[in-house]
Formats: structure tokens, C-alpha cells, sequence
């Protein structure tokens, strides 16, 4: 994966916080997931604006004892298996996809 | 339910947050179902920005399914302007239509807005039978059309066929057109009483007898042999469980904000014009008392035999006269399942049969005479 790749959230989805964890659902097939803390908080940086790896830095390994490469990593493998599913569109540029979701990260 | 949900519902439960969320746009509606239980006429429904207000205080709440109902909801002009607001507060859409109103232009919109799933109310695959239920000729047909608009653009569609003496026969035929349309078919054998309370309805209820014949029919229960299996007595784990979902993590909000417990509970427990939705949810003196009942304090039902498979259903109790009370009508469907009468069957027999002693009453009167 690019070092600059943005990373957005899909408007075809559902999603709302329940505690420390995401809750995501696609329709029409029904398809629910859910993230954990780490993978919550990338998810709702996930504006289409903030490079992957800034959104990294900045939150991940601000909030969570973890080493940047590992974290990126992982963030990376997350990013790239959500978004096999539509659950989060990767691009090379930045876009405004997630504008619209504001209130998922509440 | 799958096991996510099932997980999801648990910790809702846990944190206290309203998961799902039914909202009556209006109670208009361009069918007159004989077995509707609202009144059409509109008496000061939310406005657009009320309802957009609501849908905020709803997200921030942590509602996560959204349905909404009526009522016809394409009946409110500003519907499409209301989807496409709850889709972009990120909620999981899910309608209940008759579909009349749907065709092709509608049926993309709701694919582009992504929408979950549409129920769709079918009550037989005869038009002559459909439409004198509706009474809106015309009506069978304009929804099967709508149906298949909806599913080209690749929606997932249920059929909701409520069971009723107009229509008992026509089950198969509904579900038979379901697999036609390629769409999922949920049947349903209860009658509720108007919200006013009015309970001349229930007698388009079907009868015991064609009960116990639905509940055996090939693929109406998920599993049979489990569902119509004598059933073991009350346990702990029965007795300490929560009767439903209802004020737990669910609850409904009609078109003029109230809020209650169920859509079929209908327990005034705030108005969301008066107050905060979060408040209503966290503070009403209803909803709280609705949620200090578990199975154990139910009257009757706690030492019922059917208890740990019956589907009691609280709200119906409350319309009965007891929120801690039995269902008679699913007293019945459990009668029906399992063949045992549940307490409250017994009881309501007894009594009947002490009315009965007409050979008794007529021995003392030829004595008396004698």
C-alpha cells in the first residue's frame, strides 16, 4: 500500500459506536461487523482527507502503546480487508466521501 | 438472530443504549385495513425538522436500526428528504410500506439511499381477497409491481402476511408468490387491539384449531420439533430473564413524538416535544418500571409450564389490563405450539366451566319447584 493513501468511509454503510466498538452494516446483504477500540478510532479518523499513515501517528499510536511501523501495519491490513468489503474506499488523493458522516464518530 | 446481533443486543443491554427504534411518520394511509389498529386521521404530526431534530438526539443516543412506519410513510411528502437524512446520520434503514406508492423512479431512490431492508404487506396472492382487506382495489397489484421494482434495483424485500379469517387459507399462496419474487415471507397469526384500546379487532383473530395448524405447517417455526416440544418448567435462568426488548434496548416513537415502550406497548412514557429523547429513555418513570420486570414477577406466567418457550408479549398484557400479566393470545399460541394450556388458559377455563353448571342450577330449580 502507498505511504499516501487516504482513506474514507463508504456512504453506503451503517455505523454508530456502542461502547469501545464499531458497529458497521452494509446493505443490502445484511452484512454486520464490528471493530475494536484500535480499529474504531482509524475508522472514524477515516475522513478521505488524512493520510493513513497520519492518521496512524496522530491517533493510533498517540492513544495506544504502540510502535508506528507495527500499528501501520496492522492499519493497513484492516484498511485494505474493510475495504474488500465497501466498507471504506482507498485512494491516492484525497476526497470527500466522509464528509457526510459526521455523527458516526460520535 | 444472528450471533453478532445477539452479541450487539447484549452489550446494549449492558450500556443501556436504545439499539433499535421504530418511528411512525404519520398514521395516514391510503389502505383501510379491516384489522388496522390506528386511527388514519392526522392530529398534529412532527414536522420535517422535528423529525430531523429527533433523528440527531436518536444518533446521539446510539440508536443503530432505525425502522420506520406507519401508517403509510410514503404518504408524507417530505420522505424521501427523511431517509436521506437518517442515512446520512448513519443509521441502519429499515421501512415498513404497503408499497402502493412505489414504482420504478421510488425503488432507485431507496437503492441509492441504501436503505437495509422493506417490508411489505401482503395478505393473499387473490386480489379479490388482498383488496377486500385493503379495501383499495387495485391494491395487490400495485404492490407485487412494487416489489419487483424494488428487487430489480437489488433491495432486499420481506413479505409481511398477517393471518386473519379473511385470508387463513391463502398462506401457501403467499408464500408460494414470495418465491416467485425471490423474497422472504414472515407470516404472522396475531390480531392486536386498536391503540385506543378497542379490542373488537381481535375477533379477526384465527381460531385455535387453525393455530395449531399454521404452527405445524413446513417452515413456519425454525425448528419444530423444538418449538412445539412439550416444555420443560421454569428455571433460574428463565425466571431471572428479561420478558422482551421492549424499553430495554427498543422502544417507539408515534408521529406526534410520543414515546412508548413498543409500537405494540402502548404505555405513554414521554414526548420528545416536551423533553430530550436521552432523557425520556434514561429518566421516564414508565420505561424504568417496564425494565424492573423479569420473569419472575409475572403474574401466573412465572409458574407457568410453557414459560421458558412462550412468546409473551408484554405490551398485549398491558392491553390486557396487567404489564406483569399473561397474553391471552399467546397463552394461546403456546397452547397451540406445545398443547399444554398455560396457567392462565386454566384459569380462564375454570371459571368458564363454573359458569356452566346449568344441570346443577336446573336440578335446584326442580327441586325447588318439587
Amino acid at each position: 500500500m502507498s505511504e499516501k493513501c487516504y482513506v474514507a468511509r463508504s456512504s453506503k454503510i451503517a455505523a454508530r459506536m456502542m461502547g469501545d466498538e464499531m458497529m458497521i452494516m452494509l446493505a443490502p446483504e445484511s452484512t454486520l461487523f464490528t471493530l475494536n477500540e484500535v480499529a474504531s478510532v482509524i475508522f472514524k479518523a477515516a475522513d478521505g482527507a488524512t493520510p493513513l499513515d497520519e492518521i496512524v501517528a496522530e491517533r493510533v499510536c498517540s492513544e495506544f502503546d504502540v510502535e508506528f511501523e507495527a500499528a501501520l501495519k496492522d492499519a493497513e491490513h484492516m484498511v485494505k480487508e474493510l475495504a474488500g468489503h465497501g466498507v471504506l474506499i482507498v485512494s491516492d488523493k484525497p476526497t470527500t466521501q466522509s464528509r457526510a458522516f459526521a455523527q458516526v464518530a460520535r | 438472530m444472528s450471533h453478532l446481533v445477539a452479541e450487539m443486543s447484549a452489550k446494549a443491554l449492558k450500556l443501556g443504549i436504545p439499539l433499535s427504534v421504530q418511528l411512525d411518520l404519520t398514521y395516514r394511509c391510503n389502505e383501510r385495513c379491516v384489522h388496522c389498529y390506528l386511527d388514519h386521521e392526522d392530529h398534529g404530526e412532527m414536522t420535517t425538522s422535528e423529525i430531523k431534530d429527533l433523528l440527531d438526539q436518536l444518533a446521539e443516543a446510539g440508536v443503530f436500526f432505525l425502522t420506520l412506519s406507519g401508517g403509510e410513510i410514503l404518504m408524507r411528502r417530505d420522505f424521501f428528504e427523511i431517509v436521506e437524512y437518517a442515512r446520512m446520520r448513519a443509521f441502519c434503514v429499515k421501512l415498513k410500506t404497503n408499497a402502493v406508492l412505489i414504482r420504478e423512479k421510488e425503488a432507485k431512490r431507496l437503492r441509492d439511499l441504501d436503505v437495509e431492508s422493506i417490508q411489505i404487506s401482503i395478505y393473499s396472492h387473490r386480489p379479490e381477497v388482498h383488496d377486500a382487506i385493503t379495501k383499495m382495489p387495485g391494491s395487490l397489484r400495485r404492490s407485487i409491481n412494487a416489489i419487483r421494482f424494488l428487487r430489480s434495483k437489488g433491495l432486499h424485500v420481506t413479505i409481511a402476511n398477517v393471518l386473519m379469517l379473511q385470508n387463513l387459507q391463502d398462506y401457501p399462496g403467499v408464500r408460494a408468490l414470495g418465491a416467485e419474487l425471490g423474497v422472504e415471507v414472515t407470516i404472522d397469526p396475531t390480531i392486536t387491539p386498536k391503540m385506543d384500546g378497542d379490542r373488537s379487532l381481535l375477533d379477526l383473530n384465527i381460531d385455535q384449531a387453525a393455530l395449531e395448524h399454521v404452527f405445524r405447517e413446513e417452515g413456519m417455526l425454525e425448528n419444530v420439533g423444538e418449538s412445539c416440544a412439550p416444555p420443560v418448567g421454569p428455571d433460574d435462568e428463565v425466571l431471572n430473564s428479561l420478558p422482551c426488548s421492549a424499553g430495554h434496548t427498543a422502544c417507539y416513537v408515534s408521529p406526534y413524538g410520543d414515546v412508548y415502550p413498543c409500537v405494540q406497548f402502548p404505555l405513554p412514557s414521554g414526548n420528545v416535544r416536551r423533553d430530550k429523547f436521552l432523557d425520556i429513555w434514561r429518566h421516564s418513570p414508565q420505561l424504568n418500571e417496564v425494565r424492573s420486570i423479569t420473569t419472575r414477577d409475572l403474574t401466573g406466567c412465572s409458574h407457568c409450564s410453557n414459560v421458558s418457550s412462550c412468546t409473551r408479549c408484554p405490551g398485549l398484557a398491558y392491553m390486557e389490563g396487567n404489564m406483569r400479566g399473561p397474553s391471552t393470545q399467546d397463552c394461546e399460541k403456546s397452547f397451540a405450539r406445545t398443547g399444554i394450556q398455560s396457567v392462565n388458559l386454566k384459569s380462564k377455563r375454570s371459571s368458564v366451566a363454573g359458569l356452566v353448571q346449568i344441570q346443577n342450577v336446573a336440578a335446584i330449580s326442580q327441586a325447588v319447584s318439587a
